[in-house]
């Protein structure tokens, strides 16, 4: 019995590939542009822009770390060896579309405009999101892996129902890609033709699991084909080919062409956060070997070899980065101003009765306390 | 404690090729808290193995193994982490037992790291207890002290059916008279202990809640309470006899726990032992939570958390002057 004769089989047939899955393949090396002949058309002023984007992204991780020492932030994931494909995510999109960062993200965050301070208060414990989402279009860094990407296939889906043409570009590591809530929003996103990007950065480890242990799929991009939507590889520390693929795949998305799946291939130059302790899982010659492939240097390779970069150009970039390194110490550097009553805000639109008898006991409290 | 539950499962392995532990980072690693240190080294990756990063995975896969004969320990790695995992847990995990008819129990225990005080970002602190308890079919255990982690584990993998194991991680790095060559006995699941005896009033408490207790006890004798510390140890199974014997003992009780109260084992706890001991009672039993409030920021953590203070101030309340 063919599969055509089974009961139900209607005029077509149920087996037969719905999609010629060729040209959703990722090519599987990793698209790369700097460094290689196609460098030579890019736009001057965009790798200028990427330039600036990435020193500054650099010196905001650094001193990012520099905070968690001084006991100024609870905990830092760090972003360094990952700045090409955070700032580009934040660079390709127009101001009416949306991210959806994981906790790894604060960088992306920053890159879309967003205040370094309020973009720290998770990490630094003072409020769980410390902006607006929906003024900055940025939804709130996600703790629990994954589960913001079905959040950006709802929310493209609705602006596509509404006749807007926004974009969600949704951001997920390497291990965040094994939960079940990746699978269900590329199976929506596919299924609705979402107006979505998925961007995973594959930067080698889950804590400490290594990617061989997370999945033995030819590459995470290839995971787009069973999905029926584009998948590709690219170098992620090439901010160049970051921003072209991401960009084209924003564009797709927003001229009605359905989801991608982009893998960016990067490193995680810092342990998973300043609490983890890396030498129990990794050798230093292979953090070693991807220093050498780091994303500031191969932009500023690239400028130099082009005489696109002067000295003047590169101090300036420097400079303002330094200033607002300067700026976020200062401002981290003070106790924020804490109103323990503030507990109770926004629970509900309306308090409970009991939530409203509760904040009249630590009232109670906090002046007891103040007494003494 | 990290050390006495590790060295539970180290024996248990080691006593019984079908103990296997699973979970994000158990094994190279050794857990992000350190719990599983060593166990792959000692028994090779497929004894102690590093999941891909999903805990409905993990769980559904535990649960397959138990169909097989394995006794799975898997961990958690937050308590918040642990939500994906809680299809399986519900939908099979607790009721496999009941609807095979007894074909397949399962001998599953769920290391949970739970509870707040460590300045973690959000969830990384929530209480989780509630939500376990309320499901039919898992038992569901915390320890306190040093011996009991070792115990209480031990017996939670002998146990031939589920148990969620919630192990207090502002306590992982508590230290007590206690040598892992040495370890004490193992007691069954279901016995709460009285930590510290006393007669004016019972505070009835598990897991992180404990020391707070006693430190609340220590400093009600300057008021002239002499308070009794039971150490409840396993909520599913609960031990009505020993908290019920110490109720009628004192005639006070107040609950002490930091998840919230509302719909939180407080309520369950109290009615219980107003339910028993009514008529031994001289106040109705009080219940001191944390708000019923998400878990805070790190920053505003210790204005939500129940301490000493707010212990203290239920047991005032405890309508001493009816007494006379
Ligand atoms: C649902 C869930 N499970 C577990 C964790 C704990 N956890 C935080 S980060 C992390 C590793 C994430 O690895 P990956 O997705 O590769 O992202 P990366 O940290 O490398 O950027 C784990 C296991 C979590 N945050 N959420």
């Amino acid at each position: 019995m063919t599969v055509q004769e089974l009961p139900g089989a209607t005029a077509y047939p149920a087996w037969k590939l719905r999609t010629d899955p060729a040209p959703l393949l990722p090519d599987p090396e990793p698209y790369r542009v700097l460094g290689t002949e196609a460098a030579a058309g890019l736009d001057r002023e965009l790798l200028l822009r990427l330039y600036d984007a990435l020193v500054h992204g650099r010196r905001f991780n650094t001193q990012a770390t520099a905070l968690t020492k001084q006991g100024r932030l609870a905990v830092y994931p760090s972003s360094t060896g990952q700045e090409a494909s955070e700032v580009a995510a934040a660079l390709v999109l127009e101001e009416r579309d949306w991210l959806f960062p994981s906790y790894r993200d604060t960088l992306a965050a920053v890159a879309r405009g967003l205040d370094p301070v309020e973009a720290l208060t998770l990490l630094r414990g003072d409020w769980h999101t410390g902006y607006d989402p929906r003024e900055s279009r940025i939804a709130p860094l996600s703790t629990p892996l994954a589960t913001q990407l079905p959040h950006a296939v709802g929310l493209a889906h609705a602006a596509r129902l509404a006749g807007d043409d926004v974009v969600a570009l949704a951001m997920v590591g390497d291990g965040g890609t094994s939960e079940g809530d990746f699978h269900e929003a590329l199976n929506f996103a596919a299924v609705w033709r979402a107006p979505v990007v998925f961007l995973v950065q594959n930067n080698g480890f889950a804590i400490s699991v290594p990617l061989a242990k997370q999945t033995a799929a030819p590459s995470l991009a290839h995971k787009a084909v069973g999905y029926g939507m584009p998948g590709r590889l690219v170098d992620g520390n090439d901010a160049a080919a970051m921003h072209q693929v991401l960009s084209e795949a924003v564009r797709r998305a927003r001229t009605g062409g359905g989801p991608t799946l982009i893998e960016a291939v990067t490193y995680r130059m810092d342990a998973h956060t300043n609490a983890d302790d890396a030498t129990r899982y990794r050798a230093d010659a292979e953090v070693e070997a991807w220093r050498a492939h780091d994303p500031v240097r191969l932009l500023e390779g690239e400028l130099t070899g082009r005489g696109l970069l002067d000295e003047e150009r590169r101090g300036a970039a420097a400079e303002a980065a330094e200033a607002m390194a300067a700026d976020l110490r200062g401002r981290m550097n003070a106790d924020p101003l804490l109103d323990p009553m503030d507990l109770f805000a926004q629970i509900y639109d309306v308090p409970t009765p009991q939530l409203r008898e509760q904040s009249e006991q630590l009232r109670a409290e906090l002046e007891a306390e103040a007494g003494r | 404690m990290a050390q006495a539950l590790q060295r539970a499962m180290r024996d248990a392995m080691a006593e019984d090729p079908a103990v296997h532990v699973m979970g994000e980072d158990v094994g190279t690693l050794g857990g992000v808290f350190r719990v599983t240190d060593g166990l792959a080294k000692e028994f090779g990756e497929d004894r102690c193995t590093d999941t891909p990063l999903a805990e409905a995975g993990i769980l559904g896969a535990a649960v397959g193994m138990a169909m097989y004969g394995l006794r799975p320990v898997v961990e958690m790695q937050f308590d918040a982490f642990a939500y994906p995992a809680f299809e399986q847990l519900v939908s099979h995990v607790s009721r496999m037992r009941n609807r095979t008819r007894g074909a397949l129990p399962m001998p599953i225990v769920v290391r949970v790291p739970y509870g707040g005080g460590i300045g973690g970002v959000e969830h990384h602190s929530d209480s989780s207890e509630a939500y376990y308890m309320a499901t039919p079919g898992l038992h569901v255990v915390t320890p306190s002290t040093v011996p009991d982690a070792y115990g209480l584990l031990r017996a939670a993998i002998a146990s031939d059916d589920p148990v969620i194991f919630l192990e207090p991680k502002r306590l992982y790095w508590s230290k007590a008279e206690w040598s892992p060559d040495a370890p004490a006995a193992v007691e069954p699941i279901g016995r709460a202990v009285v930590r510290r005896a006393g007669s004016s009033a019972t505070l009835l408490t598990y897991g992180p809640s404990v020391p707070v207790c006693l430190e609340a006890a220590e400093a009600a004798r300057d008021e002239g309470w002499d308070l009794e510390v039971v150490d409840l140890r396993s909520l599913v199974p609960f031990d009505d006899a020993t908290v019920c014997a110490s109720v009628r003992r004192t005639g006070r009780a107040v609950v002490v726990h930091e998840s919230a109260g509302f719909g939180g084992p407080g309520g369950e706890i109290a009615a219980r032992v107003t339910e028993r001991c009514f008529h031994h009672l001289e106040a109705p039993v009080l219940r001191v939570a944390g708000f019923d409030i998400p878990y805070p920021p790190p920053m505003l953590e210790r204005h939500h958390l129940p301490g000493v203070d707010r212990v203290l101030d239920a047991v005032a309340r405890l309508q001493w002057e009816a007494q006379s």
